[in-house]
């Protein structure tokens, strides 16, 4: 009863996104461009000379669907932290806005969970976008794909939760480059996005398993190319972990920040 | 004039770990799937011969793009640093000079580490590829003037958003950073021709390859040359209307 | 709920606050009773924000006890502030809506439906005489202007009680005047007002009873007159000395006053009779550089309870 009281105050906050973004929606709606000109580039320029992939279980695909569906994922990634971690801080620190909304019956839980939603609905309008695209583009080798969407929500929740617990630790703007340059690049790179993590020693390979970004890359992958199994079954394990991990975490310090 | 936007180890740092990361990740990786499928795709040099150089352009592009875009417009709107620099002997001009120095110096800094990378990848072997470091300047500079140009005119961020996605962006995937244009269908090919990054960038694979096309180059030099000229003679005008009142 | 509070709206007791090891309110008592406007006059780092911030349930209680309308801040907070309007030391507008969006947005935060939102604000944006300014953006206000549009969002729940954290700091007088005239009309239509500030002047113009607050803890408590009788005469002549002057000076002002405050720029006599003590200083033949006779104000209660003055 409490935690649905909290997620349905915390639409006053998304609300409050909307009259923002009113005026200025076509920003919002111009961000498709940005995983589709990502697609159309590696898979058509990447693509054509890669020409294939082999998947675990032996089948050989083309590049270009190998690619589009991490393509997905990290556009999910992106745009979830990106929003909290700018934007949130942003309010956090130099606008106050919070304070101001603290002031009222809204709480710190209803901050949270109403900036994750702002961010899911974002990350919806993305993730349709590009699977429509994957369609039109017959990248889409699987029913399981149906499941796709849902899933890649799910892993922008992970983000963005992830970037709420990221932002509270942040204290200046220089300390961005941290998380950017030692997280979410990185990840962006070495989760298996534009190769098979197999190319690397086990170390190594190892390491990048370990990484929030490689089981949502396994397991939207799983799905639109129809390999579905008990790989996908720890990715979403682990997600589940993560999350919730990172919720407690994000709930935790922006209540400290917050609070004094 | 500037001070840094960040401590200067740090920005060293990942001035080396940026480039090292790309060309672990996409060189070696796709460089890797490209040897079982299409071996002869980019000659001895290999993909991270193509991709070094290619990512040196976009590294230069972007730290100029980021640079000249926020930074510019607080000191011109938020912290307005140029209202009371402007209340000394200084002008507009020497505000502009001074911002344009520092990126160039900033970009040669951090172009210099990114050789080093290509050089311990095995890329760059030549000594031509020192001249890249000019080069290098140059490209990013001639973003940076237009950049200006455009915080300049701004009253708000919203339309550095705009040219990120609609510009920047665009420039990074198909200015034959990744992959070869050739790639791409004929009319992509023309659009790019006309763009900065992929003359600067061809200019720098040929000095950091070592194979430099006499006949193009000078082509090259010139468009780079001309795009920061332009660029100059823009901001230089903007920047004066705006800090005029 | 604690029903014994009697008829104070807010109700502390003991209350504490501690940042580690540092004391930001040392066990003070007050009640705030319905309809008056309550104030705590002190300088900066009496205390003061951090007792408003726990009232408005933005800080928790460290010790003691606190009531708000009857309720407790640790465990009732969001039916408190469902009950409050705060207005804070520094703006916290939301700079990306306009200043009518403002309004309807924090409406919105109590759920207060949008039609009802919508015509209250306009009232209010009247009230504080920004309906020109209603479609702006808040960045391009006065700070003035941000500080009634401040107030007129703390408004918008028709809250039972009104915070204002030193509402005219950093404001000059045109705007000041401007916003006591609006406070004052609040007062009028009897709301609660609780207001910090370390103006005297301005806890004279609108606070029926204040506590001054100094060094975390409370050192008086009573309405401006009251203050002003307990620890002041009723008038006070302030001299101005030269350097030199002021070094001949030695004891030559003994018994001509109640009580003798030396301040660097200038010197208080404390006296029921200013003219008179001022004729008394000329028949001493004591060389001034300047004299004014003026009646005692906080700013001498102040100074009677600590020793220091207000503004430093």
């Amino acid at each position: 009863m409490r935690a649905w009281d909290v997620v349905w105050k915390a639409r006053r906050l998304v609300e409050r996104n909307i009259m923002v973004y009113r005026h200025q929606w076509i920003v919002i709606l111009s961000g498709v461009a940005e995983p589709i000109f990502y697609l159309v580039g590696i898979g058509m320029g990447l693509g054509g000379l890669v020409q294939t992939v082999k998947l675990s279980d032996g089948r050989v695909i083309s590049y270009t669907a190998y690619v589009a569906p991490a393509l997905l994922a990290t556009a999910a990634m992106n745009g979830a932290v990106f929003e909290t971690i700018f934007n949130v801080f942003f309010k956090l620190n130099f606008a106050k806005t919070y304070d101001g909304i603290l002031a009222t019956p809204m709480g710190i839980g209803e901050i949270a969970i109403g900036e994750m939603l702002w961010a899911l609905m974002r990350a919806t309008l993305y993730a349709v976008s590009m699977l429509v695209l994957m369609v039109v583009l017959g990248l889409i080798l699987s029913p399981w794909a149906i499941l796709a969407l849902p899933v890649t929500l799910f892993v922008a929740a992970t983000f963005a939760a992830t970037g709420l617990a990221g932002t509270a630790f942040l204290r200046t703007v220089q300390d961005f480059d941290i998380p950017m340059g030692l997280i979410v690049m990185p990840m962006f790179l070495f989760s298996g996005t534009f190769f098979p993590v197999s190319a690397y020693p086990t170390p190594i390979q190892l390491f990048m398993q370990a990484t929030p970004l490689f089981h949502s890359i396994s397991l939207i992958r799983g799905l639109t190319t129809g390999v579905v199994g008990g790989q996908q079954a720890v990715d979403f394990a682990y997600l589940l972990g993560f999350f919730s991990l990172m919720m407690v975490i994000a709930m935790r310090r922006m209540e400290r920040k917050l609070i004094k | 004039m500037s001070r840094t936007a960040q401590p200067p180890h740090r920005s060293l740092f990942f001035g080396f770990l940026q480039p090292f990361m790309f060309l672990t990740a996409m060189g070696l990786g796709i460089g890797g799937l490209l040897a079982r499928t299409n071996p002869n795709a980019f000659g001895p040099a290999g993909y991270i011969g193509f991709l070094g150089p290619g990512l040196l352009g976009a590294m230069a592009m972007q730290t100029a793009t980021f640079e000249s875009s926020y930074p510019i417009m607080n000191k011109i709107m938020w912290g307005r640093n140029y209202e009371a620099i402007l209340s000394t002997p200084l002008s507009t001009r020497n505000i502009l000079l001074g911002e344009l120095g520092w990126i160039g110096f900033r970009l040669m800094t951090v172009g210099t580490i990114f050789l080093a990378v290509l050089a311990l990848f095995r890329v760059a072997q030549t000594p031509l590829a020192l001249l890249s470091i000019p080069v290098i300047g140059l490209t990013g500079l001639g973003f940076s003037s237009w950049l200006i140009a455009f915080a300049a005119r701004q009253r708000n961020d919203v339309g550095f958003s705009w040219v990120f996605r609609f510009v920047i962006n665009p420039l990074f995937l198909f200015s034959g950073t990744f992959f070869p244009l050739a790639q791409m269908p004929q009319a992509v090919q023309v659009i790019a021709w006309f763009t900065p990054l992929f003359h600067g960038v061809e200019l720098m694979r040929g000095l950091v390859l070592g194979h430099l096309d006499l006949a193009t180059a000078p082509w090259h030099l010139a468009y780079l040359l001309v795009f920061f000229a332009v660029g100059l003679v823009l901001a230089d005008r903007s920047l004066a209307k705006r800090l005029a009142n | 709920m604690s029903g014994a509070t009697g008829d104070a709206l807010v109700r502390a007791r003991k209350l504490t606050k501690r940042f580690g090891s540092f004391t930001a309110v040392d066990a003070v008592d007050f009640d705030v009773r319905p309809g008056e406007s309550f104030g705590f006059l002190g300088p900066n780092g009496a205390g003061k924000t951090s007792t408003m911030r726990m009232i408005a349930c933005a800080s928790p209680v460290t010790d003691g006890e606190l009531s708000v309308i009857d309720m407790n801040p640790q465990t009732q907070a969001r039916e408190i502030k469902a009950r409050l309007g705060v207005v804070p030391q520094t703006d916290n507008l939301d700079t990306e809506l306009t200043v009518r969006e403002n309004l309807e947005m924090y409406a919105r935060y109590f759920d207060i439906p949008g039609s009802v939102a919508r015509s209250r604000a306009d009232e209010l944006l009247e009230f504080v005489q920004l309906d020109e300014r209603a479609k702006d953006q808040v960045e391009t206000l006065s700070g003035g202007m941000k500080r009634r549009l401040t107030i007129a969002r703390a408004l918008i729940n028709e809250p039972d009680l009104i915070i204002f954290d030193e509402p005219t700091t950093g404001l000059d007088p045109q705007a000041r005047h401007l916003l006591w005239d609006r406070l004052y009309r609040l007062k009028q239509r009897g709301a609660t007002l609780i207001i910090t500030t370390h103006y005297m002047d301005e806890a004279e113009q609108l606070c029926d009873r204040l506590v001054v607050m100094d060094k975390a803890r409370i050192a008086a408590e009573g309405s401006p007159r009251e203050l002003i009788d307990r620890y002041s005469t009723k008038e006070v002549l302030e001299l101005r000395f030269g350097d030199a002057e002021r070094a001949g000076l030695d004891g030559r002002l003994e018994g001509l006053a109640q009580r003798v405050e030396v301040l660097p720029d200038r010197t208080l006599l404390y006296t029921d009779d200013g003219e008179k003590t001022l004729d008394e200083v000329h028949q001493r033949n004591i060389a001034v550089q300047s004299a004014l006779v003026r009646r005692a104000s906080l700013e001498d209660v102040f100074l009677s309870l600590t020793g220091r003055s207000l503004v430093e």
